[in-house]
Parts: structure tokens; C-alpha cells; sequence
């Protein structure tokens, strides 16, 4: 076990060394700039609008970091011949990939901690005080960090068998597509005879982001469902622990020569 | 066993038992979240925002905004439901990023109008939708031919509106020769039962989409009843003027020679025959349109008969 926490340990120290944590600056003057404007202009949808805005940005910056970092994690270190390295001392494959999952997901972590700090501030400098609603926007950024769950694993299964531009296309490609996931399985239950048994059972493969996205429902002060908190979680940590394990029988199979 | 092969059973277990478990857990989310995706239409309900935001795009988000309106109506029509407020929003949009998709316009035509809960009650809408699909669409008959309809369904029915969009559909070059019936019919206002057969008939020809069938059909089968019973209590009176008495039964009618056999609905279920010479549907449940053969106080929850 202390292997895994070294390796995700490792993970992360890499990741701000290569100064991904860079984003924030350009998430705060996002969030500073818009938070002016619209606190200048004043058209009855301040919080709206600060909502809106920064938890998609939150959302949008995690997404782009777990998709980028995550498909290098694998081939650059066969790239740089490090893998060869971590592997030849007594660290299981799969440790080296869950390891590499958990440092991923600790650094998006941090990031999304430090971008709602920034959410909040904006929404104090427009608002002027907090309100009970607000709290919904805490349940909006942990689905934010479960979605990113699921796109590290994503990231890490496709690149633990292919090149770094495919894993990209296949793990932005299943972002667009599980954003729609649930209009992927209306068109399922539309269909009739055999589409409907493979649109369904493709619909159900590929990941549920639209149940994980409540950012519309908190920026209209909406409550969030206990069950709904609670379905999210456990569905995020069993679709994470498949892309995870997928990887790991692909990498165990797969010739490091 | 070595230590990779244990890792591989013990990976591959952990795999199945997590794609078990997200099945199952997404179809608990589809429960805890039947109408979230539609609800969301409402923080964005202007379809010019919606066409902007699709960059381009806009086929194939007409395409999933249309599954949206039929998934919604389907499912709020399953369930009788009394309220249908996002159907206009989401034909609006659909119809707003693909202009040329007919079959929303018929959707729209067929469904907006009638009361709840076999429509969304509103036939303001549904003209909107129909009259903008024409605007779009000059030359498709079919559009014409449903803003007609919906004139002709609306509560009171407003003949010179309904005479006025038919007649306009037969300067539409390859028209329908029945829109020139139709317009000659409404103007007259004459024959409403075959004048709504006829409606319905061209309502389920001129249309793929499943749910726009089955409503023509089932309006067809309770225009078949209506016409039958009013035909049995027609016959029903001539034998009270011919013997004085009223038939006991259809068999007297049968012997009287009036009938041939005894008269059945369009499911083959025989017709109730009352002692006081009323006729009864044996199962009006499942004729959901039907004006005459209902028992006394049996419709007041159901949908006003005929409307759409």
C-alpha cells in the first residue's frame, strides 16, 4: 500500500512541477473579471451568472487537466524510460496504475479545492453575504470532482494501450458522449428489435456525466436529492474502479520490451 | 498460482462486479432523475439562445431536443397527466433549429391542442407552431391540412378559420384533392361524423410517427362506436313505433329482421341493449373517446370527447 501512496505521491509532485496548478491564475482572472462585470452591470442574475460561469470553468479547466495529464501517464514514463526504472524495484504493475489514478485524482482535487475557494469569493464580492442555497454549490463541485474520477480512470485505461493523441480522442470523445447519456438512452428506448439491445447496452457502457452535472439545478437555488448524492457517489466510484481495473488487465498483459 | 495471474482473476472480478454495480446504480439514477434532462429546457427555454449555443450544430440537437418532446409526452401520457407545460417549449425548440422537421409541426398539431390529459390544452400553441412551420414550409400540404385540424378540434369549433387553412393548402402545388372536400365540408359545416373520420383517416396516413397513429386509431374506433350506437338507437325507435313496445333484447331485432346478428364494438364485444332502449359499450374503458354508449356519469373524469 505504501507503494501505491509513493507512486500517486510522485504523481502529483510531477504535475506541479509541470505547473498544471498554472491554471488557477487563468481561473481567477475568469472569475475576478466576470465577477466585476456583472456586479457593474447588475441585471438581477449576479449569482447566476457567477454560479453559472464558475463552476463550468471549474469543470471545463479539471476536465482538460484529467484528459492531458491523464493520457501521458502511462507512455511518458515508457518515453522517458522511467517506467523501466519504477518496475525493476518491487512495485506491482497494477500499483504502478492505481498509484498513478490516485496522484491524478489528489492533484484535480486540490485544483478544484483551490477554484472554489476562488467560486465562493466571487459570489461574496456579487451577493454580498452567503445563503443556505449555497451550499448546493459544495454538492455541484463534489460531482465535479466525481466526474473527474471517472475521466482520470478513462484517461489512464486508453493509456495504458494506446498513444497519447488516440487516448485523448477516445477520453474527450466519451466526455461529449456521456454528457448526453441520458439522451443516448432515449434514443435506445426509441429503437426497436436488435438497435434497441445495442443502444441500450452502449448506453449503459458509456459513462453518466449529465447525472453528475447539477449546475443548472444549484444556480437556480435548487436542493439536491439525498439519493441522487448517494447514487452519484456509488456509481462513480464503481464505474472508476472498472476503467481501473480494465487498465490494470491490459498493462499486467502488456509487453514493456 | 502466480502473482500476476492472481492479480489478473482478482482484476477481472473487480471488474464485473463494478459494471454490475453502475447498470444497476444508473437505472437507480434514471429513477431518482425521470424528468431532470427535460427539466432543465426551462433554464434555457429560448430557442434562439438554444439555436446560438448549438454553433452550428443545430440538426442534431433539433434531433435530440424532438426525442425529448416525444419522450416527454409519452411518458406524461402513459400517466394521465393533468400538466404537459414543456411540451410547447421543447417543439419550439426543436421546430427553431430545424425549421424543415414536419413531423414536430404534426406532433404539435395533434397533442398541444386537446385538454389534459390527452393534451397540453393549449390551441393558441398549437396554431403558433403550425402557422410558423407553414412560414417555413410553404409548400408542404400536410401543414396546412393540420392547421385545419386543429381549427376544426378547437372548443367551439372555429369553421371559417379551419375552411380558411384547407383552402389555403389546395393552392399548395401536389396538394391532397380531400383538402378541397375538407375546405368545401367546413364552410357547410355539414356531416361532423364522417368529416372527422375523414380527418382522422388523413391524420394517420399522413404520418410515421407512432404516437400520432395510435391517437388517430383510438379516435377512429370511438367514432365507429358513436356511429354504431346512434344507428342501434335509431333502430331501437323504429321498432318502438312499429310495435309500441320496446325490444327486450337484440335478439328481438334480430327476428323483427332489422339486425342481422347482435351488433358488436370494433374489439368484437356485443353492445348492451338497456330496458330502457339505450345502448351501453361493455368495456367504455377502452374506447377513450367515445360520446355516446357511456353510462350515466361515467365520463366525468375523462378527456371531453372528440377533442384532440
Amino acid at each position: 500500500m505504501s507503494r501505491v501512496v509513493h507512486i500517486a505521491a510522485n504523481t502529483f509532485r510531477e504535475a506541479v512541477r509541470d505547473r498544471v496548478l498554472y491554471n488557477l491564475i487563468a481561473f481567477a482572472l475568469l472569475l475576478s473579471g466576470a465577477a466585476i462585470l456583472v456586479g457593474q452591470i447588475s441585471i438581477d442574475i449576479e449569482r447566476l451568472v457567477v454560479v453559472n460561469l464558475g463552476l463550468t470553468a471549474v469543470s471545463l479547466f479539471g476536465v482538460v487537466i484529467a484528459i492531458f495529464i491523464g493520457i501521458g501517464l502511462v507512455s511518458k514514463e515508457m518515453e522517458k524510460r522511467t517506467l523501466y526504472t519504477v518496475l525493476s524495484r518491487p512495485v506491482r504493475r497494477w500499483e504502478f496504475i492505481v498509484g498513478k489514478f490516485f496522484g491524478l485524482t489528489g492533484t484535480l482535487v486540490v485544483n478544484t479545492f483551490c477554484m472554489a475557494i476562488g467560486v465562493f469569493a466571487a459570489l461574496l464580492y456579487v451577493s454580498h453575504k452567503f445563503q443556505s442555497s449555497d451550499a448546493w454549490i459544495l454538492v455541484a463541485l463534489f460531482f465535479i470532482v466525481l466526474q473527474f474520477l471517472i475521466l482520470c480512470s478513462l484517461a489512464l485505461l486508453f493509456s495504458s494501450f494506446s498513444s497519447p493523441l488516440l487516448s485523448a480522442v477516445f477520453a474527450f470523445s466519451l466526455f461529449v458522449i456521456g454528457s448526453s447519456a441520458e439522451d443516448l438512452r432515449g434514443f435506445a428506448r426509441m429503437s426497436h428489435g436488435l438497435t434497441r439491445w445495442l443502444a441500450t447496452g452502449a448506453a449503459y457502457l458509456v459513462p453518466n456525466f449529465s447525472a453528475l452535472n447539477v449546475i443548472g439545478q444549484v444556480a437556480h437555488e435548487q436542493p439536491i436529492s439525498g439519493h441522487l448524492i448517494a447514487y452519484n457517489t456509488a456509481y462513480a466510484l464503481a464505474y472508476s474502479a472498472m476503467a481501473i481495473c480494465g487498465a490494470v488487465l491490459i498493462f499486467e498483459r502488456r509487453n514493456l520490451k | 498460482m502466480s502473482g500476476s495471474r492472481k492479480v489478473t482473476v482478482a482484476a477481472s472480478m473487480l471488474l464485473l462486479l463494478s459494471l454490475a454495480s453502475s447498470v444497476l446504480l444508473l437505472r437507480r439514477l434514471d429513477q431518482v432523475r425521470s424528468h431532470a434532462t427535460l427539466e432543465e429546457v426551462l433554464f434555457l427555454n429560448s430557442p434562439k439562445w438554444v439555436k446560438r449555443l448549438s454553433l452550428g450544430y443545430d440538426g442534431l440537437l433539433a434531433d435530440i431536443y424532438w426525442t425529448r418532446a416525444v419522450q416527454y409526452f409519452g411518458s406524461k401520457h402513459v400517466a394521465a397527466a393533468g400538466d404537459y407545460r414543456l411540451l410547447y417549449p421543447l417543439l419550439e425548440i426543436t421546430t427553431a433549429l430545424d425549421p424543415k422537421l414536419i413531423v414536430a409541426y404534426q406532433f404539435g398539431a395533434n397533442f398541444l391542442q386537446p385538454n389534459p390529459p390527452e393534451g397540453a390544452g393549449m390551441p393558441d400553441k398549437a396554431v403558433a407552431l403550425v402557422e410558423y412551420g407553414i412560414r417555413n414550409n410553404p409548400d408542404n400540404w400536410k401543414l396546412y391540412y393540420d392547421l385545419g385540424f386543429v381549427y376544426y378540434y378547437m372548443e367551439p369549433t372555429n369553421y371559417p378559420k379551419a375552411a380558411e387553412a384547407f383552402e389555403r393548402g389546395t393552392k399548395v402545388p401536389n396538394a391532397h384533392p380531400f383538402l378541397r372536400v375538407l375546405a368545401a365540408q367546413m364552410a357547410q359545416h355539414a356531416g361532423e361524423i364522417q368529416t372527422s373520420r375523414m380527418l382522422w383517416q388523413a391524420a394517420y396516413a399522413t404520418t410515421n410517427e407512432d404516437l400520432i397513429r395510435k391517437n388517430a386509431v383510438a379516435h377512429l374506433r370511438a367514432l365507429k362506436v358513436d356511429e354504431d350506437i346512434t344507428e342501434l338507437e335509431k333502430m331501437v325507435a323504429r321498432y318502438r313505433e312499429q310495435t309500441g313496445v320496446l325490444p327486450s333484447s337484440f335478439n328481438v331485432l334480430i327476428g323483427a329482421g332489422m339486425l342481422r346478428g347482435v351488433p358488436v364494438d370494433p374489439d368484437g364485444k356485443p353492445y348492451i341493449l338497456l330496458v330502457d332502449g339505450d345502448i351501453e359499450l361493455r368495456n367504455p374503458k377502452d374506447f377513450p373517446f367515445v360520446v355516446k354508449g357511456l353510462p350515466p356519469g361515467y365520463n366525468t373524469e375523462l378527456p371531453k370527447p372528440r377533442s384532440r
